[in-house]
């Protein structure tokens, strides 16, 4: 085995590892692609008529639910990164020359395995609602690389603070304000409708553009300046919790 | 000639203003189980973490298989393997797939991979439990699957940290075996137990630690010469008994106030029941018989003249 490719065959490794727990642990399916799905609903036939945004509801809502449903399905990423870290399992890795990056990369590419699915799930439900979108072909690739860029930023964000979590438990929870902070965003009604405070929070928070690009991309009306600001957010935070988990990582193991 | 698997050499380590380990020396020729002795907070798993390329030392040296812990762990990780104190398995996955695991990140070939698992699962007695998830195995059989999985990448050193601490006695005597069955192999066993009996059964080698600082070191037997061997105890209803007792049996040592005799015995069947004879012989009622064999408490007892720290705890 020389040494260009034994990382990438302990990634490979490390990933069908953290796909076989997701598997045997279907709670975490659950979350990831049921609870978006129950809050569509929730949103579309309970609340939306009231929100009055100017279009059809279930358009609106949308991109903010694609982006919860990356944020429903981090808490099993940060639970299984804090169990491999108190449970031992990590010295053995370490003990084996398993290249820290495998670990922390399995963990990342099932993250975003599990988001895809739950992205799929829930696109397929809003057209099920009624969700029409007169996007191009250009404005769907689109949509999928910011929803990619965001996913990839969440996950690794998670697995950093799947590390820094002290126990699996404590771990979960680390993760709720990323499953709140897209309420206090454009997700499910305009920031500019939000009282003072809350409304400048909403506009300047990295969900907002990540949102907003969506929205417009799938609207047919890309806007570059949005799409530009959600990159720079997703590549800002993908590099802090990268640089983030390794050190803890090295720290801890 | 005699190479060190092991050598060890001034080795401090602490965390914050607490030693831990204070200028250890150790010396582990290649082929033999050495044990490390001593109570909880010792610095034993401590000492196993730093050997093991977990954590690094303040100070000293540390050579595993000729290779320096702190410069060279790679060359250091390719050689040993750890067993720690809590099972390091995975529990969603069954015993063959973690073997699969450890056969796969050492990167064997496919082939060669399943000859190994299916060969470890037989030797450890798992095969028929290969295909349960670990979560659901005992803890003797998730201590022997950590151990099966220490194996795969066949290890010439292997560090057991406390490796039957929780374990029932049957299953610690099949761990003894499992040992035994390594060192036949040409293995070099670290190991680090709490027990003087396991030390004792397996070692070639004792060091005891004693709040980081190493306080014997020796064979089992030199180590028990130091220690007060085995005896029976036999309590009396009265001073008369005791006093007739300790006349019958010879080098016993009476103790009025308690009304019990010591006596020295290697505790074999055939002199307890010569001891009991003998007073059936004189006609002398024992209210209370039992046999002590020294343990960790009594080697440190001998050893630093106070309890250890886990029996001052209780």
């Amino acid at each position: 085995m020389n040494t260009i490719s034994a990382p990438l065959t302990d990634a490979r490794v490390m990933l069908r590892r953290n796909l076989k727990h997701i598997l045997r642990n279907p709670v975490t399916i659950f979350n990831a692609a049921l609870m978006p799905v129950v809050l569509m609903l929730l949103l579309v036939y309970v609340f939306g008529n009231a929100f009055n945004v100017g279009e059809h509801y279930v358009e609106y809502a949308t991109p903010g639910l694609i982006v919860l449903a990356i944020c429903y399905g981090l808490s099993g990423t940060a639970v299984s990164v804090s169990s491999d870290m108190t449970k031992g399992i990590i010295n053995r890795f370490k003990v084996m020359n398993v290249s820290r990056g495998a670990v922390l990369t399995g963990h990342v590419v099932a993250t975003m395995l599990i988001s895809s699915i739950a992205i799929a799930v829930i696109i397929g439900m809003a057209f099920a609602l009624g969700f029409r979108s007169p996007a191009s072909p250009f404005d769907w690739l689109g949509a999928v690389g910011i929803a990619a860029a965001a996913a990839f930023a969440a996950a690794w964000l998670t697995v950093a603070l799947g590390m820094a979590a002290k126990t699996p438990e404590s771990a979960g929870l680390t993760v709720v304000p990323l499953i709140l902070l897209p309420f206090v965003s454009s997700a499910v009604v305009p920031a500019a409708r939000m009282g003072q405070g809350v409304r400048q929070f909403a506009q300047y928070q990295p969900f907002t553009p990540i949102i907003e690009s969506l929205r417009g991309l799938l609207a047919g009306t890309p806007s570059g300046g949005y799409a530009a600001a959600a990159l720079a957010w997703c590549a800002g935070i993908a590099l802090v919790g990268y640089l983030w988990s390794r050190a803890t990582f090295s720290q801890r193991a | 000639m005699r190479t060190s698997a092991i050598a060890v050499s001034g080795l401090r380590k602490a965390y914050g203003n607490k030693a831990v380990l204070d200028g250890i020396d150790l010396d582990v020729p290649a082929g033999t189980v050495f044990s490390l002795l001593g109570p909880n907070g010792a610095g034993k798993t401590t000492t196993v973490n730093v050997l093991t390329t977990l954590i690094k030392a303040d100070g000293g040296t540390a050579r595993v298989a000729g290779h320096d812990v702190a410069t060279e762990p790679r060359a250091v990780r390719a050689v040993i393997g750890v067993t720690g104190q809590f099972a390091a398995v995975d529990d969603l996955l069954t015993g063959e797939e973690n073997l699969q695991l450890m056969a796969d990140l050492h990167h064997l070939r496919a082939g060669e991979g399943k000859r190994v698992v299916s060969s470890l699962l037989e030797r450890f007695d798992l095969a028929e439990s290969a295909r349960k998830p670990a979560s659901t195995y005992s803890g003797g059989m998730q201590r022997k699957l950590d151990l099966a999985m220490t194996l795969v990448t066949r290890p010439q050193i292997i560090f057991l940290d406390e490796p039957t601490t929780g374990l029932d006695p049957r299953s610690r005597r099949m761990m003894w075996d499992i040992v035994r069955g390594l060192v036949a192999d040409g293995v070099t066993v670290f190991l680090t137990t709490q027990y003087l009996e396991e030390a004792d059964q397996l070692a070639d080698r004792i060091a005891v630690l004693d709040q980081g600082h190493l306080v014997a070191e020796g064979t089992p037997d030199e180590l028990k010469r130091q220690v007060p061997g085995r005896h029976v105890r036999l309590r009396f209803s009265g001073v008369a008994a005791l006093h007739a007792a300790a006349r019958v049996l010879n080098g016993g040592t009476a103790d009025d106030a308690a009304l019990t005799l010591r006596v020295p015995s290697d505790g074999g069947v055939r002199s307890l029941r010569g001891l009991l004879d003998r007073l059936d012989e004189h006609s002398i009622d024992v209210e209370e018989f039992s046999v002590h064999t020294p343990d960790l408490d009594d080697v440190f007892l001998a050893l630093t003249g106070r309890a250890s720290t886990e029996a001052t705890a209780k």
